[in-house]
């Protein structure tokens, strides 16, 4: 490539120096009648697993399932244009967190990585300081913050400050945050942090507006910014070129009716040379090695002496048995509060009557 | 890899495939000289069962027997068609058993029978630990997380509220010693969906995947448009042979689905395999030793009210559910199943159908009235003409239903019906729910009643989901119990059997031991108003503002007191006034 032939140093303002991308999609919204932030965050996981990210490095997050709803006249099926033309749930989707999962709590923890030690792989943000992130969040919102699942917000100050938790954690290369929300432009705000670019769906002030209703489903399908951004992205194969500015010029106020924003100002190369799959697709590093290598002798099957004893079936409902059931022996506990509290009380009034000099006696 | 190429082709094929040359051949050497066992083994098959109400019932059962023994310290790193994920589940929880199913909707017993396989709606997961760990709740809650990752389901909301430990319900399947109930924990989640996300990774530890084989069938749009999905993964240790003096771990993942006559818009009593998974079979798994597909015919073997097409000539009888039924079987390892088209779309036609009425079938409803109390209604029917036989009922109700047990009453045929075996732990607040197991007689021909009263508790504000106003749920009652069968049961283990008949061990020959889910129960707990916490604010607000404004005006200001300001007249009449140097009005 070009970049080549010029000076070194210059290279590595052209091109990012990830090794591994990350995508964490949320969707915060629960109810049937928010069909369409599912299917929103649904076709971006589409996007970015047909543009090469595994499933082993999203992190997909769906507050409600619209997919196998009993509302839902096709079951495990979501659309994204109505005629029911695109199926972006599709037989091969694996969810990470669902339901009430989806918390506040859960999502700032999976950014930061403070997670309980037994959260199992599937559900962690395992990335390090060469990861290339795309965050993707939709749902309701308004100046400042994010609602979950009706019952909390998220604020653009937390937002700002996990942002900067991962920076000084080294848990990301560069940043991408996306919002899909009404006055989406208030949560990027408030970054501070280096290495994020920001893109949000309508600026403070004006609400993102929904795209097309389906009679069928009866619910609204997609929202406008998203629907632009999937068919843009629907163009983009894994060795494409398209950077950055091609993506701020996803849905003008034309056709989404809201003012799209974004921010690069924390972004220290140039938008116009990141290019899309260095956020939406995966970078693989193939090593091709002549050297032959030497594999372990396999392990053979030592046939140990087995134990002599006969195996058996247990009895599924042994009615003697159970009749004649010895109760089992209860764990010994120290006792209780009410009961601790009892025996004192017994005692001071014991030993307030008869005289503490008594107690020499007992001890 | 090298030691399976060398079984199958000697020597030439082993060194060009290999790569590490030296290794495969001295191995090749060695084993081809003796016939070695199978290490492991896989078999599939599909029963299809045409429902007396129209509709169908498909039952998958995918089975991997393997020879090896995860908990002697041998560290097992080959893996080939026992999946990866679920060994080093077992060697690293120490897990003897586990049983856990995912199910969308509700068995409907009386319009279907008996299914080969029970499952309750919502997740359920049953384990019996091995006797060597010492701390069998920090297992039992890492195992639990380990899983929702493995499954896409959120395995991880099991905790002590909803874990019971069973006292004498849900002995181990597999064969063994110890029955000591300190090792068991039973947990559902009635809530839980199943949705593709879980069919995708349960598909994904199939040996040939959703590829080849029977689970080409298994496609979700056509599976999750159906009256009852079940899929279930169970693990346990079987005897490798009729002596029984060595254990094989076997894996079964089993599918249950029953599709409605009525969804895809059609009234006919005719059912494809096109029409059922959207899909026809082209060729058996490659890795498994046996791959079947058996019809019941049962009502009917000489064809008339009741027609399977392409015809096979195979037929086989199994002892299933108490009962013979015969099976019309298409052995897919074999090339003519396919005939010319190479591909298999069985057509099933028939009239009518007679109803298989079971013996054993259970309801459970909540009764009362308003938002404090309530009854719990459990009945039970036993529908043998002259046969008693006992039933184990076991209930975990969660804590904020808080039981009354001393309201405790069972009738059957309106007389008290005392149990011989009461076991009751009582729940404790945030920490563990209610477990009440009995061991019951029904007499025959009758419906026994089980009824408990219940007072509804105040939860705290942080612990109501999201969405409260759906109410909360109530895992379903499990009924375990020995049935009459009326025809003598296969007890002999290791005997060639169909696997939809050798799932539950059968001890003797005149009953078969069965379990029964009730429907679980949706209870409407007291719920606040959400928003009253702003409304509050508002008000208390507006009132400390007007009143505390109104005093601090009254305490803090001075009054003066003003002269009005003259009218337009007055002014103009001063003016002139002070001009003519005259005193003012």
């Amino acid at each position: 490539s070009h970049a080549a032939i010029k000076i070194q140093p210059m290279r590595q303002f052209f091109s990012s120096g990830h090794t591994n991308n990350w995508a964490v999609l949320v969707c915060t919204s629960r109810f049937w009648f928010n069909y369409r932030h599912v299917a929103n965050t649904l076709s971006v996981y589409r996007s970015v697993k047909r543009l090469g990210i595994p499933d082993s490095h999203i992190v997909l997050m769906l507050a409600d399932d619209m997919a196998c709803n009993h509302r839902n006249p096709k079951p495990a099926t979501v659309f994204s244009h109505k005629n029911m033309e695109l199926n972006v749930y599709g037989d091969d989707v694996e969810v990470d967190y669902r339901g009430y999962e989806v918390t506040v709590e859960n999502f700032l923890r999976v950014l930061t990585g403070r997670l309980p030690p037994s959260t199992p792989r599937s559900k962690r943000l395992l990335s390090d300081d060469r990861s290339n992130i795309l965050i993707y969040l939709t749902g309701h919102g308004g100046n400042g913050f994010l609602k979950f699942q009706d019952s909390e917000e998220i604020s653009n100050v937390e937002l700002a400050d996990a942002f900067e938790q991962m920076w000084q954690k080294r848990r990301y290369n560069e940043l991408l945050f996306i919002i899909d929300t009404c006055q989406g432009a208030s949560m990027y705000e408030r970054f501070y942090s280096p290495n994020l670019m920001a893109l949000a769906s309508s600026q403070v002030g004006e609400d993102s507006l929904s795209h097309q209703p389906d009679l069928a489903i009866g619910v609204h399908l997609m929202d406008r910014y998203t629907f632009y951004l999937l068919e843009f992205l629907e163009d983009i194969h894994p060795s494409s070129k398209a950077n950055m500015n091609d993506l701020f010029k996803v849905c003008p106020k034309s056709q989404c009716v809201s003012t799209p924003g974004h921010r690069t100002d924390l972004f220290l190369r140039d938008p116009g040379s990141a290019l899309i799959t260095d956020f939406f697709g995966s970078v693989r590093k193939v090593e091709i090695t002549m050297e032959t290598i030497n594999l372990t002798e396999p392990i053979h099957f030592v046939n140990e002496e087995r134990q002599k004893e006969t195996y058996s079936y247990v009895d599924q409902l042994p009615v003697s048995e159970i009749i004649h059931q010895k109760p089992k022996q209860k764990d010994w506990h120290p006792p209780d509060g009410f009961i601790l509290g009892l025996w004192t009380l017994i005692l001071l009034v014991f030993f307030k009557t008869y005289g503490m000099k008594h107690l020499k006696h007992i001890f | 890899v090298c030691v399976r190429v060398c079984v199958r082709v000697c020597v030439c094929a082993c060194v060009c495939v290999c790569a590490c040359v030296c290794v495969c051949v001295c191995v090749c050497v060695c084993v081809c000289s003796s016939v070695p066992q199978p290490k492991d083994d896989f078999q599939e098959e599909l029963v299809i069962r045409p429902l007396h109400s129209g509709d169908i019932y498909a039952s998958f059962q995918f089975r991997t027997l393997w020879e090896t023994d995860f908990m002697r310290g041998n560290k097992v790193s080959h893996y080939r068609l026992f999946p990866k994920s679920l060994g080093q589940v077992i060697s690293k929880f120490s897990v003897r058993e586990l049983h856990i199913s995912f199910t969308q909707g509700y068995w409907r017993t009386m319009q279907w029978g008996q299914p080969f396989l029970p499952s309750p709606p919502g997740a359920e997961l049953w384990v019996w630990f091995q006797d060597s760990v010492t701390d069998v709740d920090g297992t039992w809650k890492e195992l639990t997380n380990v899983l929702s990752g493995i499954f896409c389901a959120s395995l991880n909301f099991i905790d002590s509220t909803n874990t019971v430990q069973p006292s004498a319900s849900f002995k181990p399947l597999g064969i063994g010693n110890v029955t000591d109930h300190r090792f068991l924990r039973y947990a559902t989640l009635p809530r839980e969906i199943v949705c593709t996300e879980n069919l995708t990774p349960w598909k994904k530890l199939l040996p040939c995947g959703s590829k080849a084989g029977l689970a080409v069938l298994l496609k979700s749009e056509k599976l999750f448009h159906s009256s009852f999905h079940s899929q279930a993964v169970h693990i346990r240790p079987v005897c490798q042979d009729w002596q029984c003096k060595t254990t094989s771990w076997e894996l079964r993942q089993t599918l249950n689905v029953v599709f409605d006559l009525h969804t895809p818009g059609q009234g006919k009593l005719e059912w494809s395999l096109f029409k059922m998974f959207s899909r026809t079979l082209t060729e058996a798994c490659p890795l498994a030793s046996s791959s079947k597909i058996y019809i019941d015919i049962t009502d009917d073997p000489q064809g008339e009210q009741f027609e399977v097409s392409p015809a096979t000539h195979l037929l086989s009888q199994a002892m299933v559910l108490g009962d013979r039924r015969t099976f019309s079987v298409y052995d897919l390892t074999q090339q003519i199943t396919f005939g010319t088209v190479r591909s298999l779309n069985l057509l099933i036609r028939w009239k009518s159908r007679d109803m298989l009425r079971p013996l054993l079938h259970a309801e459970r409803y909540v009764a009362g009235y308003g938002l404090q109390t309530g009854e719990i209604h459990t009945l039970m029917y036993n529908n043998h003409p002259y046969r008693s036989f006992p039933v184990l009922l076991l209930d975990s109700v969660p804590w904020y239903l808080r039981l009354y047990i001393h309201t405790l009453t069972v009738t059957s045929k309106g007389k008290d019906n005392k149990p011989s075996y009461i076991h009751y732990q009582p729940s404790k607040d945030r920490v563990r729910p209610h477990l009440l197991e009995m061991l019951v007689q029904l007499p025959p021909n009758s419906v026994t009643e089980v009824t408990v009263q219940f007072e509804r508790a105040l939860l705290k504000w942080t612990e109501y989901t999201p969405d409260p106003n759906h109410g909360f749920y109530v895992g379903s009652s499990v009924i375990s119990s020995l049935v009459p069968s009326i025809v003598a049961m296969d007890t002999n283990s290791t005997r060639e059997q169909p696997l939809f008949s050798s799932f539950f061990p059968c001890k003797e020959e005149s009953s078969y031991f069965m379990r029964v889910y009730t429907e679980p129960l949706l209870v409407n707990l007291p719920t606040p108003d959400f928003s009253m916490p702003y409304n509050v604010i508002c008000l208390t607000c507006t009132v400390v503002a007007v009143g505390y404004g109104s005093l601090y005006n009254l305490l803090t200001r001075s009054f003066q007191i003003e002269e009005p300001s003259p009218g337009l007249a007055k002014r103009i009449a001063n003016i002139i006034r002070k001009m003519r140097g005259v005193p003012p009005l």
